[in-house]
């Protein structure tokens, strides 16, 4: 009895401590003591994250051969690198948690780990090319420039590096939308087509409303999550409209209008149903995504198995 | 089917310009020196943010316990005459 | 001949390398056995893309009808494109790919570090740029030359299998014609004969510490100097002359 007194109290001077030190917004670095929830919380994260990350350059991967010009293509396959970068990154960043990618990527293979829903939607003109740019990098900017400030030293580093390699995602995507609207008939067709296609999906990124979400108590009390699901999708709502104003393009929103009072803009109902459906593995492209990347991860299989024989080789001659 | 390897993980160490420290930039996997270096280039100089690159096995990294941090840092705390304007000087001395 | 028009046709066979071997690297996109080689992949790809945009722009200018890289890449017909057909065939495996590079690249690197001292200014400034590029390219695909052919039993016999089907397609790299002879003569293109014996040499080198066999010189494919192709080439075009063809008066 008096045994598990004393584990419990060393557990709670544990817990105080690792609290104060996020109360004073220090970093936590790999070998700091924390609580494992909060290590679960971040691989479970993180590794999410670095999932979407890699995920997400199969839709634009799917336009690679078919950009319309050399610059086109040059900024595509730079920004679909970029993505690949971040995918590093972040599996980095969490492994330092003691997870390895290997781990990770069993994980997405089974269906423990998710990945962003918003990549289970297809790409399906060279406008959502431009789409995908704008809104979707332009929603995950918003989430990310706010993770920057995030506890965990190795997430918040990552963080700080990838936005700044995504400032130009946005803008290469939102030109793209731009030229198409100042483009031929056809083109303008495809680029409103492609807005009325991911605006809600790009909302949806941000996940449930603040009054849904499960996850808010302990990842805010820790300094994980900085800033909640609403205020985030507030503000990506609040600098879109005007960018699509000056465009000439309309957002597929009938309720949204200006609200002085509250100084942003009011949106219409989000379908939480299509959210839910599309998460539990019904969503257009599911099965595609997770079938090409098994499929990539089982075909390297041998070549990275090639390279480990080779350096097993290697040292075996430089010891005998 | 043979136990499925990411490879080995390799930190990267950056120079950005010829003179300066070498600075943490990230980590990288490969399964020998030659391709942690390449991988290192590939992924963290692709914006010219480097010169120079050092490459070191994860696990050859030693690092600080944080819980010997009172031990190891706090004691230089306050040894204050290692640092110049713990000195008087005469009134008038110049360029010292 | 005249001097304009092997020019024109020479930087093209130039151009289209670049542009078709990158289109064949960009397919690796999110496809590598490992995320750090997909960065390294698409680092390729653009180091080619943008020669491909450098040379065809020079090209367009030399035939001086006002065409840009663009219209060059995004508006030729197949007959009209004269890269070699090595650059055009499908991606195969990793080793297929690899093997690829690693021919090509050390060709490349040969080729412009000669004509880093050709005649016609540009074409050595653009030459020097891709020297560099490309001795790179080489130092990566010699080090998974290596890897394969000397990691597992399945990875050998894939470099090699690699290694003996590219094997006829790296003939037609140091062919010569009409084009080249003029402009020979005028310093301005590379003796294709000097860099042939430079290539071998390195290629048995690498091979042989790769634990793999040379094949014998045997029939070598050609046609690519008349723009005759491999039926592959034309499956290429058609997706990335795709948007251009289906919206001929919209711009991207
Ligand atoms: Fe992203
Ligand atoms: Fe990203
Ligand atoms: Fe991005």
């Amino acid at each position: 009895m008096e045994v598990l007194e004393k584990k419990n109290e060393i557990q709670d001077n544990l817990l105080k401590n690792f609290e104060a030190k996020i109360d004073r917004g220090d970093a936590i670095e790999p070998r700091d003591k924390m609580p494992d929830a909060y290590r679960k919380h971040l691989i479970r994260q993180m590794s999410q994250h670095a999932h979407s990350e890699v995920i997400g350059m199969q839709p634009e991967g799917n336009w690679i051969t078919r950009a319309p010009s050399l610059r086109a293509r040059q900024i595509l396959l730079a920004k679909i690198q970029d993505e690949g970068g971040h995918g590093l990154y972040l599996y980095s960043a969490a492994e330092t948690l003691g997870i390895s990618r290997r781990e990770m990527i069993e994980q997405l293979h089974s269906g423990k780990a998710k990945y962003s829903n918003i990549f289970n939607y297809p790409a399906l003109t060279w406008a959502d090319i431009g789409a995908i740019g704008w809104l979707v990098d332009g929603a995950a900017i918003v989430n990310q420039v706010s993770l920057q400030r995030t506890s965990y030293g190795p997430y918040s580093r990552a963080m700080v590096r990838i936005c700044k390699e995504e400032s130009f995602h946005q803008r290469q995507g939102y030109e793209i939308m731009a030229k198409m609207m100042k483009g031929t008939k056809d083109q303008q067709e495809m680029a409103r087509d492609a807005m009325n296609r991911w605006w809600w999906p790009s909302l949806m990124m941000f996940g449930p409303h603040d009054s849904e979400s499960p996850h808010t108590g302990d990842a805010v009390k820790w300094k994980i999550k900085r800033s909640s699901n609403d205020e985030l999708r507030q503000k990506f709502i609040d600098k879109t409209v005007q960018q699509a104003e000056v465009i000439g393009l309309t957002i597929p929103d009938k309720d949204l209008k200006w609200n002085e009072a509250k100084k942003c803009y009011d949106h219409g109902p989000i379908n939480w149903e299509e959210f839910y459906r599309v998460i539990s593995g019904n969503g257009p492209c599911n099965k595609q995504r997770m079938a090409h990347h098994v499929k990539v991860h089982n075909d390297g299989a041998w070549v990275r198995e090639a390279a480990e024989a080779y350096r097993q080789k290697k040292e075996k001659k430089i010891f005998h | 089917m043979a136990t499925d390897s990411q490879l080995a993980m390799w930190e990267v160490f950056m120079q950005s310009k010829p003179g300066a420290n070498y600075i943490h930039a990230g980590s990288v996997h490969a399964s020998d020196k030659e391709m942690a270096l390449q991988n290192a280039r590939d992924t963290y100089t692709r914006r010219g943010e480097g010169t120079s690159i050092w490459v070191v096995p994860s696990n050859a990294i030693v690092a600080s316990n944080p819980d010997d941090n009172e031990m190891f840092f706090d004691p230089a705390n306050d040894k204050v005459y290692r640092i110049p304007t713990f000195y008087v000087m005469p009134e008038g001395a110049k360029a010292i | 001949m005249t001097q304009e028009q092997a020019l024109y046709k020479y930087c093209l066979r130039m151009g289209d390398d670049a542009l078709i071997h990158a289109y064949r690297l960009s397919e690796w996109c999110s496809n590598a056995p490992i995320l750090e080689e997909d960065l390294a992949l698409t680092n390729f790809a653009l180091d080619m893309i943008g020669r491909a945009q450098a040379i065809l722009d020079y090209a367009g200018k030399i035939d001086g009808k006002g065409k840009t890289s663009d219209d060059l890449a995004y508006r030729r017909k197949e007959r009209d494109f004269y890269n070699h057909l090595i650059m055009e065939l499908p991606n195969g495996d990793f080793a297929y790919t690899m093997a690829r590079i690693l021919f090509v690249s050390i060709f490349e690197y040969y080729f412009f570090s000669e004509l880093s001292h050709s005649a016609d200014t540009t074409l050595a400034a653009i030459a020097a740029k891709t020297v560099k590029e490309v001795k790179y390219h080489m130092a990566h695909a010699t080090d998974w030359a290596l890897r394969l052919g000397d990691g597992t039993d399945e990875s050998n016999t894939r470099m090699q299998q690699a290694v003996d089907d590219l094997w006829a397609y790296t003939g037609e790299l140091f062919e010569t014609d009409d084009a080249t002879a003029v402009l020979e003569d005028r310093n301005i293109a590379v003796d294709m004969g000097m860099i042939r014996a430079k290539w071998k040499t390195d290629v048995t080198r690498i091979l042989t510490e790769a634990k793999l066999k040379i094949p014998a010189d045997g029939y070598n494919q050609t046609g690519s100097g008349n723009g005759v192709h491999t039926e592959y080439l034309g499956h290429i075009l058609s997706e990335m002359q795709y948007l251009q063809r289906a919206y001929p008066e919209a711009i991207w």
